[in-house]
């Protein structure tokens, strides 16, 4: 493979694995904001507790990676609803401000609860031999574990793309966040889609906090840490897009990689100066309504 | 009243009697214990407990009192605040800590102004100790481990080429310089020098690590902050396959701090690093300590470099205070009596440079081995016995200054 190949091709591929993370992530987040309105500085947190869930189920239960992830998605999920009728619900309707020192808030708690629990060191995974070394496909090879992290983005990009496009509870998300009053104003529960979504969306981050453990590591601050990249793809993408949040987080992924990649010295700004280009031209995302 | 005044006039009227002169001495501790870095907080403080704890006896009749403030992030922000909070409102008698580079350096000012004794047990930013007359280092200059790593790796290893990457920050850039030096000194080729970011969140290392890979140098030298930004490069290292690649990855031992090398994986193993300590030395007194720190802190937490030089930091903190008697109000005289100071810690002999205030050590070169028991390990390849920062030897830079 010519140099010049080789390095469009580790671009890309990193990139897109950067991508997907952001997006498991972040796609979450953006709907709940879409449809709601809420800004929830909380997200990321959610996000750290499914990784530690995950590492509690593999290193200390003995549960097998895969469905140690599934158990985060379903019991961070579930447990983010107790969260959205108790807390989130009082703040439909409230000021930003208030709905920033909240959720900040319960993103700083968390971090103070699994400090005290878990203490501050930073925790490693060790994921089955399956999914760690190098896959060789054609020329060159590829870091497994990114393939698995690409496949699983992927498919939950299929997955959310069936339930947004062509389910019923899918037609009503995307209605109430066209326009909610006039969605209410036909019979659809707006609050009850919320704590759905709000629940999904909670799952997702948690799932996507233990697939990056091998990426990042975890400590309690990967609930604020990371959350300026989550909130700049929402950003990007428009808030309430599922296809928004895929496309954000893909350039912001592709261009961080390949700033980093090509200019060492001032790469890590690449993914800011894009996402103010973008901005600039177009001030409410790309798939958000102006 | 009358009682409470009686009281507080006891101890006046014991040393009125020629009574031992009993002080209790305030110090201030400055580390991280908060935020994404406070793992390196939370080894230094255990450090400092753990010294008090155990030979709170030899300091007869005085007392030792910590007052611990938080250091804050890796930018040094933080600092400033509760070094001047600790010398105005609580009146401490001396500092100690100080993690990060930035801070250290954002407080020197305060310690000339307040005539403060300032002892450092982690920053290693070589030209830290020229900052001020009152900064005394207990942990290492960055060039200690760095600058032979760069003869070591062009001499025995030889490698002709080398790639650098360091996460960009004082002591990073300082370690980067310290190794090239080194190392094209021994004839080797310094190709690519990558910076890696903050030392705040701990990056996705892959694109560094790629580049590094498409250039194909003989080593790889890496700096990262100790802590999680280590297990970040392990990881890139073993899912990019460097090695099979044929690249060497060697570094400083924040590579491989003690309590994260237990949770690394199999990728460590051939990892070479130049380091003062490893909770592997045989010797009665890391023994001593490595047993006593498990007996207070569980089998799962592990002393690493950080934690033995805060254990000579709170040695000589002992040594300045039996000596002087518990009167510490002259910051000079604290500092002299540790100019030459000799002593016998977990990393081993140990002395204060008189000249520079600044650490002299033997450094390690270690390789990462699998132990019998199955866990990782580290061997130790050679001795570079009494190092000197070689940065103030050579003048170069503000280490001339």
């Amino acid at each position: 493979m010519p140099p010049v190949v080789n390095t469009i091709v580790s671009i890309l591929f990193d990139g897109l694995a950067w991508a997907m993370f952001l997006f498991i992530i972040s796609v979450g987040l953006s709907v709940t904001m879409g449809l709601m309105g809420v800004v929830n500085l909380a997200h990321g947190a959610f996000a750290m507790a499914g990784g530690y869930l995950v590492l509690t189920a593999t290193a200390s239960w003995g549960v097998p990676f895969l469905a140690s992830l599934i158990i985060a998605f379903l019991v961070v999920g579930c447990a983010s609803v107790i969260f959205e009728r108790t807390l989130y619900s009082e703040l439909y309707g409230a000021s930003e401000l208030d709905q920033v020192l909240l959720t900040i808030g319960l993103a700083f708690m968390a971090i103070a609860t699994y400090t005290y629990f878990y203490g501050p060191l930073p925790k490693a995974i060790h994921v089955p031999a399956y999914l760690s070394g190098e896959l060789h496909l054609g020329a060159r090879s590829f870091p497994t574990y990114r393939v698995f992290l690409i496949v699983v983005g992927a498919a939950l990009v299929g997955v959310l793309w069936y339930g947004f496009e062509r389910t019923n509870i899918g037609a009503k998300i995307r209605a109430a966040v066209d326009n909610r009053r006039m969605a209410q104003s036909i019979g659809i529960n707006v609050d009850r889609l919320f704590t759905l979504t709000f629940a999904v969306g909670s799952g997702l981050a948690a799932l996507g906090g233990g697939l990056s453990i091998q990426l990042l590591g975890l400590t309690p601050s990967f609930a604020v840490i990371y959350l300026v990249f989550f909130l700049l793809v929402v950003a990007v993408g428009g808030s309430g897009s599922m296809w928004g949040t895929l496309a954000a987080a893909l350039v912001l992924g592709i261009c961080d990689t390949a700033g980093k990649y090509l200019f060492a010295d001032a790469g890590s700004f690449a993914i800011y100066a894009v996402a103010v280009l973008i901005l600039l031209i177009k001030p409410a995302g790309l798939y958000g309504r102006e | 009243m009358k009682i409470i005044g009686a009281i507080a006039a006891l101890p006046l009227a014991l040393c009125g009697l020629g009574m031992a002169h009993a002080e209790t001495i305030k110090v201030g501790v400055v580390l991280p214990y908060s935020g994404p870095n406070s793992d390196l907080g939370d080894q230094i403080d255990k450090a400092y407990d753990l010294y008090v704890k155990l030979h709170a006896k030899d300091l007869g009749d005085h007392k030792i009192e910590l007052i611990k403030r938080d250091e804050g992030p890796a930018s040094g922000a933080n600092a400033r605040t509760v070094v001047t909070e600790l010398i105005t409102n609580d009146k401490v008698k001396l500092l100690a800590g100080f993690v990060f580079s930035p801070s250290a350096i954002a407080a020197a000012p305060l310690a000339t102004q307040a005539k403060m004794p300032m002892l450092i047990s982690n920053a290693g930013t070589a030209w830290i100790t020229n900052l001020s007359p009152y900064i005394v280092r207990f942990s290492f200059s960055m060039w200690d481990p760095a600058y032979q790593m760069g003869t070591y790796a062009a001499t025995k290893f030889g490698c002709k080429t080398a790639a650098g990457g360091f996460t960009d920050f004082p002591p990073g850039q300082v370690s980067m310089l310290a190794f090239k030096t080194a190392f094209e000194k021994a004839g080797g080729k310094v190709v690519d020098e990558v910076r890696m970011g903050s030392p705040g969140p701990v990056p996705d290392f892959t694109p560094f690590f790629q580049r590094v890979k498409d250039e194909h140098p003989d080593c790889f030298y890496v700096f990262v902050p100790s802590g999680s930004h280590a297990g970040g490069v392990m990881k890139t290292y073993g899912d990019l396959g460097m090695r099979q690649a044929g690249i060497r990855l060697i570094g400083p031992m924040d590579l491989i701090p003690d309590y994260q090398l237990a949770h690394m994986s199999d990728a460590a193993i051939g990892l070479v690093v130049v380091s003062s300590y490893s909770d592997d030395y045989d010797t009665p007194i890391n023994n001593e300590f490595v047993e006593a720190w498990h007996a207070a802190y569980g089998p799962d937490s592990y002393p690493d470099f950080e934690s033995a030089a805060g254990m000579d930091t709170m040695a000589a903190i002992f040594h300045v205070i039996n000596t002087l008697h518990g009167n510490l109000d002259d910051g000079a005289k604290v500092v002299d009596t540790l100019k030459g100071w000799k002593h016998d810690g977990p990393r081993g002999p140990i002395t204060i440079d008189p000249e520079t205030r600044d650490v002299i050590q033997d450094e390690h070169v270690e390789e990462v081995i699998k132990k019998p028991d199955g866990k990782l390990g580290v061997k130790v390849l050679e001795t570079f016995p009494q190092v000197k920062d070689e940065c103030k030897v050579l003048k170069v830079g503000r280490c001339g200054s």
